[in-house]
């Protein structure tokens, strides 16, 4: 039944539309990000480092000549035959630590960079939709946080608190929580304008039910990539906590910690520094080129379902 | 007859990735002193021609084919240098939108100053100044020091784009193009400016070009027409031809879904989609949706020829279209909308007094709104008629006072403290189907939370509940595992439609809900509602800013200006003899087409 | 006025801030889990000792009243006493500290700010050529990298075997007048600078872009307003509005940044004395320094707060 036929008919009328059925099919979106992403040459690269820097760091330890607190010769030795990468300030074999040193940073970062996003999105969406003074209060205490540069605050509470990893991990969450939830406060006030958040209220929808069904699937493209930017931060948070000392202590094998140790020998042994210094690097380096590949393909998704 | 100004021959602006064609085989002439209005709806590659003629493309955009020649000047030929004083010298520019077009950190003066200087204009300062001060002069505005140092920002819309016409007149071009100018003003500003544009372009001898999506608007304006249609000009012809008898399907079916105050004739909209870019067809681009069309037609590119030099058509079978009487194209109202009568009203306001914030910006409205039949809400921008509308469905976010009652009872404020029957009762249309769609949720997804909320069904039950209101808006079933953003305008405004109809309301409140969308799918819209309040007696507000909408589907009218009813009556009544000066003033200033030869 | 009242708005809420980061900064250091006395002196400390320490820093009032004469302390000039070394006074241990970081950063901001503002609007001009890939992605780059592993790479190339050109610790003689002792700069100079400069340059390329994309660009271009007069005119100072609260957020930063940077340098001043500070638990010495690291980023945004005011002709005016 269409609407002409309640006129006197001319000409037979259709749909608005021909349809065309295999266009219209239901899609994953999901898939299709991961595929624009993965078009992307800085993506692949992204997947390719982060894949093996996290294999070494998973299964290093099973391949390493020796153990991490084994002496294999004199100090700060440049590589030989024994130490392939040479030897560290007290001696011990540089290439066994490397192995061994990742697990710390992929677990930290990993943990601060989750619980800080769940902090984040839900302080977030809260302020933004609560609108008005609850979000101008919120925002306001949070920027109070904001104030602190992210490693001063991780002192802060470190000197606090003690250096135990869980500690550390949490510090640094609560650290980027703030800058989480600011993000996630933009992109929620750009959908709570929206009128099919209004119709949900006239529906009488309740207020939690609206954030967890409307808002929140509306904002997963900006978390994720926050996420990706987010973890980038950490890693080189927590690398750095260890290089100034305040990670694990001593005798741990852990990157940061290793490039502080060795930095005295950094002109007769560069490899104690430089290789430590590279895993992280490419890191940071490949977390980054996941999370501009994805932020790239998410726009131009968007850029196509766009609002007019 | 006045020389040629301004001549196109055989247009062609691409994508410059995918060769697709934005324009294509573009042919028309404006003489000076003459008014050549374009006429499209949306992509359909108007602005793009327009903008063409100052070599301006936008991103990614690029001229491939064609000549364009002003005044004897090739201007496609021309060098950087060269470009940089024809344009706002012998050609200028009047922007669609003057809050975005005019830099928010100069002074309008400043800009005014600008134009001026770098088209050396005048001899001296003093000489460009006096200038300025004549600009102001001719398009209403003061032309003093305070005004002139004024910042966009502080001036109304309307003022902006005088602004922007006294800009575009200040080095007295040979050619004007004016790309949608007065969208986005209230009809009272709207008329001013056209006015203002129409006494310039005959005082000065300006050839002008006038980009348009409102037939309506250029019916007054424009000497000759030119109608595009998916990149082609589909026809050009003198306004008095047109409007009494086009020779082109799409130009007769265009004219068919503009509304007019006269309101004698159902609106009609045109079925299907206009083709995108890079998809058009080797036959004509309007084959697929004519009622007109032959095998010819699909296999063939149309030629471009008509009765006269003046009027020309690009169409297989334009002979026998123009001979056509123009009554075919319409429809007579069914008498059953206009002489219904109601019951008792379903929804009544007594006395409504609403704010936001510390403002009161509704001051004692009292309306009723009865079951099946349509009252038209109707006021420019600030008249407070959304307020209303929304303080009805309970999700005005200030205070309310005075009472608002369904079926003989008080309301609630707030939606959310409402009780079911009452929430279901009343449902809410929004202006934009792009804004009110969640893009996360498939149809089905946006169709079932009434359903879920306000009744306890089964899943097969829920799912026959969707298809059966998706068929009440002339959709197919299959669009309910699709999501909004592979839906067009027209239909994403259906879904919304058909999210209020499964609640199955006893009132339904449509905010400007055919505003954002294109005159042939406003008119197919504007025909859906006209049909659910016959076959289910809702009792339907509807909330409008365009007077000619309402004589389309209202029985009854409501005038609203700064937060009072100013007029109250039949639709027929006010608008045949309005008793309120304000009804009048807006009456007068609302462009209609005139529908000769009917 | 309403352009006064905006400004005076602006500077209470900054005051209120650091009150907060004051209150923060206090009962981080002593609020949080975990008794100062004992992380202080260790955990084989005699109980005699830890009640003598206690009663040194006031632990046996409450918290409430312990903060109250710290800030009021602090508002006099007042930091308390260095726990670590010889119970100096904060402010003597820090005084001289401060300034040479001042100096690093105020360095480091007068080579980046300009360099960085110049190259993302200069890409922004040259948008999608390889000129701007390249920088795209040498900006991706950096900006992932961690400040120490800069600095690290930043030694490793310019102070060992490779180029042995520069010290890879910058000590200041204090002794000795700082212009004869520039060397000593230009590594913690250079490292901060590569640390904020691909900010900078994504921010001002981004607001340069959507200047370019504006209506009232084409606006003037369909003016006949020549493509220089364009640029100065019309895109750059709007442009750069947006771009001043970023670069004030990524100066505030650098106030962070010094503290891994002279750590790794070996550089005198705030940064490497927080450091170490934590490293002593030294209470008096960490509140000073967080309260004057948190006070910059306050101080900076309220100064590109009212600075994007004052430009800004539409929140100057305060109309509509």
């Amino acid at each position: 039944m269409t609407p002409m036929d309640t006129a006197v008919q001319l000409v037979p009328e259709g749909p608005e539309i021909p349809l065309v059925a295999p266009a219209r099919r239901r899609r994953r979106e999901w898939v299709s990000t991961a595929k624009t992403a993965w078009a992307l040459r800085r993506s692949k690269i992204g997947v390719i480092l982060f894949v093996v820097i996290l294999g070494i760091a998973v299964f290093g330890p099973f391949v390493a000549p020796y153990s991490p607190t084994e002496f294999v010769g004199k100090t700060f030795e440049m590589p030989n035959s024994v130490a392939r990468l040479g030897t560290d300030n007290l001696g011990r074999d540089v290439l066994t630590r490397v192995l061994y040193g990742g697990r710390t940073v992929f677990t930290l970062s990993l943990t601060a960079t989750v619980v800080g996003m769940a902090l984040g999105i839900v302080l977030g969406m809260f302020a933004a939709y609560s609108r008005r003074v609850v979000d101008e209060v919120v925002m306001r205490l949070l920027d109070v946080l904001m104030a602190f540069p992210m490693i001063v605050f991780v002192l802060l509470i470190v000197s606090a608190v003690g250096t135990k990893p869980y500690l550390i991990a949490l510090a640094v969450a609560v650290a980027s929580a703030p800058r989480i939830a600011r993000v996630a406060r933009g992109a929620t006030l750009e959908i709570v304008g929206r009128d099919f958040i209004l119709a949900s209220e006239a529906l009488g929808v309740p207020k939690w039910r609206i954030m967890l069904t409307e808002l929140f699937p509306n904002i997963t493209s900006p978390m994720f990539v926050e996420f990706g930017l987010r973890l980038a931060y950490s890693i080189g948070t927590i690398a750095a906590l260890s290089f100034l000392g305040f990670g694990l202590q001593p005798p741990a094998a852990d990157w940061g910690l290793m490039i502080n140790e060795n930095r005295i020998g950094i002109v007769i042994q560069p490899y104690a520094v430089a290789v430590p210094v590279l895993m992280i690097a490419l890191l940071t380096i490949a977390v980054s080129l996941m999370a501009d590949g994805l932020a790239r393909a998410i726009i131009g998704i968007d850029r196509k379902t766009g609002v007019e | 007859m006045s020389e040629v100004v301004l001549t196109v021959k055989g247009l062609r602006v691409e994508l410059e990735s995918t060769g697709a064609d934005i324009d294509d085989e573009v042919d028309f002439t404006i003489r000076s002193g003459e008014v050549l209005g374009l006429v499209g709806e949306s992509a359909s590659g108007k602005t793009t021609a327009a903008t063409a003629l100052l070599v301006h493309e936008r991103r990614g955009a690029v001229v491939s084919r064609g000549e364009i020649v002003v005044s004897g000047k090739d201007v496609l030929g021309l060098s950087t240098a060269e470009l940089r004083k024809v344009r706002g010298g012998l050609i200028s520019y009047v922007p669609q939108d003057p809050s975005m077009s005019l830099n928010p950190a100069l002074r309008i003066g400043t800009q005014l100053m600008e134009i001026l200087e770098v088209h050396a204009f005048g001899a001296s300062k003093e000489e460009r100044e006096e200038r300025v001060r004549q600009m102001m002069a001719e398009v209403l505005l003061p032309g003093d020091k305070t005004f002139l140092r004024r910042y966009p920002h502080q001036l109304s819309g309307g003022q902006q784009q005088r602004v922007a016409v006294a800009m575009a007149f200040a080095c007295r071009p040979a050619l004007i193009v004016l790309d949608e100018p007065t969208t986005g003003l209230d009809v009272t500003t709207q008329a001013h400016v056209l006015k203002t544009v129409r006494d310039l372009t005959h005082t000065y001898g300006v050839a002008a070009l006038y980009v348009t999506h409102d037939l309506a608007v250029v019916a007054n304006l424009a000497d000759r027409i030119a109608v595009m249609y998916a990149g082609r000009l589909v026809e050009v012809g003198p306004r008095d031809t047109l409007f009494a008898g086009a020779s082109h399907p799409y130009t007769r079916r265009l004219l068919a879904s503009v509304p007019d105050l006269s309101g004698r004739h159902a609106l009609r909209g045109i079925p299907g989609r206009a083709p995108l870019p890079g998809r058009r067809p080797v036959g004509c681009s309007f084959a697929d949706r004519c009622d007109f069309t032959t095998d010819k037609c699909v296999e063939a590119f149309p030629p471009y020829e008509g009765p006269s030099d003046e009027h020309r058509v690009r169409c297989w079978r334009w002979q026998e279209v123009g001979a056509m009487s123009t009554a075919a194209d319409f429809v007579p109202r069914s008498a059953s909308a206009t002489t219904r009568d109601g019951e008792a009203p379903v929804v009544t306001t007594r006395g409504v007094t609403a704010f936001y914030g510390p403002h009161e910006v509704l001051h004692g409205i009292d309306i009723d709104v009865r079951a099946g039949r349509c009252l038209a809400l109707v006021g420019e921008s600030g008249s407070g008629k959304t307020t209303l509308a929304r303080c009805i469905a309970g999700i005005h976010p200030g205070t309310i006072a005075g009472g608002i009652r369904l079926r003989g009872h008080d309301l609630k404020r707030d939606s959310r403290r409402r009780p079911k029957p009452d929430r279901q009762a009343i449902q809410y249309i929004f202006q934009s189907p792009y804004g009110s769609l969640n893009p996360r949720c498939s149809i089905a997804q946006i169709l079932s939370p009434p359903l879920r909320t306000f009744f306890r069904l089964s899943r097969a039950e829920t799912e026959r509940r969707m298809v059966e209101a998706l068929e009440m808006v002339s959709l197919d079933e299959s669009l309910l595992s699709v999501y909004p953003d592979q839906l067009s305008g027209g239909e994403r405004q259906r879904v919304a439609i058909a999210r209020a109809l499964v609640a199955k309301p006893s009132v339904l409140i449509c905010d400007e809900v055919t505003s954002s969308l294109d005159v042939s799918v406003q008119a197919s819209i504007v025909e859906l509602l006209v049909q659910l309040i016959d076959e289910t007696g809702v009792a339907m507000l509807f909330v409008t800013h365009h007077l000619p909408l309402v004589r389309s589907l209202a029985q009854d009218v409501v005038v609203m200006n700064e937060g009072v009813i100013v007029e109250v009556g039949s639709v027929a009544a006010v608008l045949a003899d309005p008793q309120a000066e304000y009804t009048r003033n807006l009456l007068a200033d609302t462009p209609d087409v005139d529908r000769r030869g009917l | 006025m309403p352009l006064t009242r905006l400004i005076l708005w602006r500077i209470f809420l900054g005051i209120v801030t650091l009150f907060l980061v004051s209150v923060v900064v206090f009962f981080a250091t002593n609020a949080l889990p975990g008794d100062p006395a004992t992380a202080i002196l260790g955990p084989r400390a005699t109980p005699q000792k830890l009640a003598e320490l206690r009663l040194q820093l006031g632990l046996d009032r409450p918290v409430v009243a312990r903060y109250g004469t710290w800030i009021g302390n602090f508002a006099t000039g007042d930091f308390g006493q260095s726990l670590a070394g010889m119970n100096q006074p904060v402010s003597t241990v820090i005084g001289r500290r401060l300034y040479n970081s001042a100096l690093l950063v105020i360095l480091a901001a007068l080579v980046s700010v300009p360099l960085s503002m110049g190259i993302g609007t200069y890409t922004a001009l040259k948008r999608d050529t390889k000129l701007d890939g390249g920088v795209t992605i040498v900006t991706l780059t950096l900006s992932a990298l961690p400040e120490f592993v800069v600095g690290i790479a930043v030694i490793l190339l310019f102070s060992t075997q490779l180029f042995h050109w520069l010290p890879p610790i910058s000590r200041l003689d204090p002794y000795q007048p700082i212009t004869q002792q520039l060397s000593v700069f230009v590594l913690p100079v250079l490292t901060l600078t590569l640390a904020v400069l691909p900010y900078i340059v994504r921010m001002m390329r981004a607001s340069t872009i959507e200047v370019l994309e504006s209506e009232y660009i084409s606006m003037a271009r369909l003016k006949g307003v020549p493509e220089s007069l364009v640029m100065r005119r019309h895109a750059v100072p709007n442009a750069v509005v947006p771009a001043i609260q970023g670069t004030a957020m990524q100066l505030a930063w650098l106030a962070g940044g010094i503290v891994v940077v002279e750590y790794l340098f070996a550089y005198p001043g705030i940064g490497s004395a927080l450091v170490d500070a934590v490293a002593n638990r030294d209470y008096p010495v960490i509140q000073a320094l967080c309260l004057i690291m948190a006070s910059v980023y306050v101080f900076l945004n309220l100064a590109a707060d009212i600075l994007t005011i004052l430009i800004t002709p539409r929140l100057r005016t305060g109309l509509r």
